[in-house]
């Protein structure tokens, strides 16, 4: 019987990584909601939380426990099916994006070579696209079934707002892919490792473009039109309660973490640390150094998606789909060709 | 029975019920969200088949943005399932050609299905459904078609422009 001739080390192996991915995203997430008070705080010139443990370093636990404890509420009204449907895809969506980051390069351990990546697929980039246009359908599906006008009209904001965006941010990735010449995220770093230069010294305009379309995708302010709170009141998770709007709330904090990862390993390097040999040190260090290296860049990405939110007001809803297609889009285009002209004059 | 067989069957019972969900859901949403699933297996299928780069595109394109539009549009119309408007006899027969037509169409591929017999498909390997080789061929063999297809999409969304302007 050869019904599940599987090699069950890797099996093994690679459940451990996906939950130690897992519960790490979601560890980095609750203390990103504690980050983005205090950024928000000092900002702001004011204190922020401080009174939960020393320096309010419990604060985020005692959130979570507030969350598990309120009342589970269902509308009447709403779809049951669907209203439970809708955090839980939000979620999913947010999570599987983890599986293609490259979180560094291999360690041996009891005798086996780790690669420290879940899947090293040849299609990784688009992999992460179609997990962030599934995203979409939890708020989608959510906003619907709570059968709430306001919940309705934020849930199609958020939708028209991902498609659009997601057009700029396709187009200042081909031009990426263009100079790399592979979809694989880990040969993507792999490149930059090796070549003399991060992707970002031959690709800032590309950059600069998927920088604010990922900032679109993540709902985070100035984008955050599907919960403006002051004309939607709270948007499409205005019906949930307990920890299905805790799930709606932390999908954001772990999409901003899963594309702030993104971006440092496409434009910068992911696990490279700059001005180090890493062949100077044994194999298991340099892999944890380089994981290190990636969290401090993933931290410090995190840090200027919040002091953006704390800085620049919220767009009016004509703007954002102006900005979108008017001028993200020329401007990918542009960057698009530029990138094909000086590749066809360097041939 | 391998495992690649068991995959096979239970994403082809997969993709059939949810056919068949589609079809006999009242709710139009839940119609939609069927088909998602449907296409989510068919993608299961082309990754069977080694066809990762058809697979994703699969998922982007019609699960991703098509299907989010007829969401999209179902919504904004907010159509119920009880008050369904009662159809003119012309739209009606007009229906029923178009819908019998299609019929035909698919009949005679399915007939055409006796010469695949005793044939074995290529499962995980081929390579054709991977990006180089896929791009090689539709910009070196079918670079014409190629282009004329994009050539149909300008013109559609150059209409699609002028409707939204009016």
């Amino acid at each position: 019987m050869t019904i599940l001739a599987l090699d069950w080390a890797l099996v093994i192996e690679k459940l451990i990584m996906i939950a130690i991915i897992v519960f790490a995203s979601l560890g980095i997430a609750l203390y990103t909601t504690f980050a983005e008070r205090k950024v928000a705080a000092i900002l702001q010139d004011r204190p922020g939380p401080s009174r939960a443990g020393p320096f309010g370093l419990l604060q985020p636990l005692a959130d979570g426990l507030k969350l598990i404890m309120k009342e589970e509420i269902i509308p009447n009204a709403a779809n049951k099916w669907l209203f439970i449907l809708g955090p839980g895809l939000a979620m999913t969506a947010s999570l599987m994006t983890c599986a293609v980051i490259p979180w560094g390069s291999a360690i041996d351990i009891f005798g086996r070579h780790v690669e420290l990546q879940i899947a090293d697929v040849n299609i990784g980039i688009l992999y992460v696209f179609a997990v962030v246009s599934m995203g979409v359908y939890g708020i989608m599906i959510g906003g619907w079934a709570s059968n709430n006008k306001f919940s309705l009209m934020s849930a199609l904001r958020a939708a028209s707002q991902a498609i659009s965006y997601e057009l700029a941010m396709g187009l200042a990735l081909i031009a990426l892919l263009m100079t790399t010449g592979s979809l694989s995220l880990k040969t993507i770093v792999e490149q930059q490792v090796q070549g003399s230069w991060w992707n970002i010294v031959y690709q800032p305009l590309g950059f600069l473009i998927f920088f604010i379309t990922a900032m679109a995708e993540c709902n985070r302010t100035p984008f955050d039109l599907p919960e403006a709170e002051n004309e939607l009141n709270f948007g499409y998770h205005q019906e949930y309660s307990s920890m299905k709007l805790g799930f709606y709330l932390f999908a954001e904090y772990i999409n901003m973490i899963m594309s702030s990862a993104i971006m440092a390993s496409m434009y910068f390097g992911g696990y490279d640390l700059p001005f180090f040999n890493e062949a100077s040190v044994a194999p298991n260090i340099a892999a944890m150094i380089g994981v290190g290296t990636l969290l401090i860049k993933i931290v410090l990405f995190i840090f200027l998606f919040m002091w953006i939110r704390w800085t620049i007001p919220r767009f009016r809803y004509d703007q954002l789909m102006g900005l979108g297609w008017k001028t993200l889009i020329p401007l990918a285009l542009f960057n698009m060709l530029l990138t094909g002209a000086v590749i066809l004059a360097k041939l | 029975m391998n495992t690649l067989e068991i995959l096979f069957f239970a994403l082809s019972a997969f993709a059939i019920v949810s056919a068949i969900m589609v079809l006999v859901s009242k709710n139009p949403i839940h119609s939609v969200l069927w088909l998602i699933l449907v296409f989510f297996a068919i993608s299961g299928h082309y990754i069977l088949l080694n066809a990762q780069f058809l697979a994703i595109v699969n998922i982007i394109v019609y699960a991703g943005a098509i299907m989010v539009l007829f969401l999209f549009v179902i919504m904004l119309m907010n159509v119920k399932n009880e008050k369904e408007p009662q159809k003119k006899l012309l739209t009606k027969f007009i229906g029923v050609i178009s819908g019998g037509s299609l019929l035909v169409l698919l009949i005679s591929l399915v007939k055409q299905t006796s010469q695949l017999q005793g044939k074995q498909v290529l499962m995980k390997e081929g390579t054709i459904g991977l990006i180089h080789p896929l791009g090689k061929a539709l910009f070196n063999d079918y670079v014409l078609p190629f282009e004329i297809s994009s050539v149909l999409f300008l013109s559609a969304m150059v209409g699609a422009v002028i409707i939204g302007k009016k």
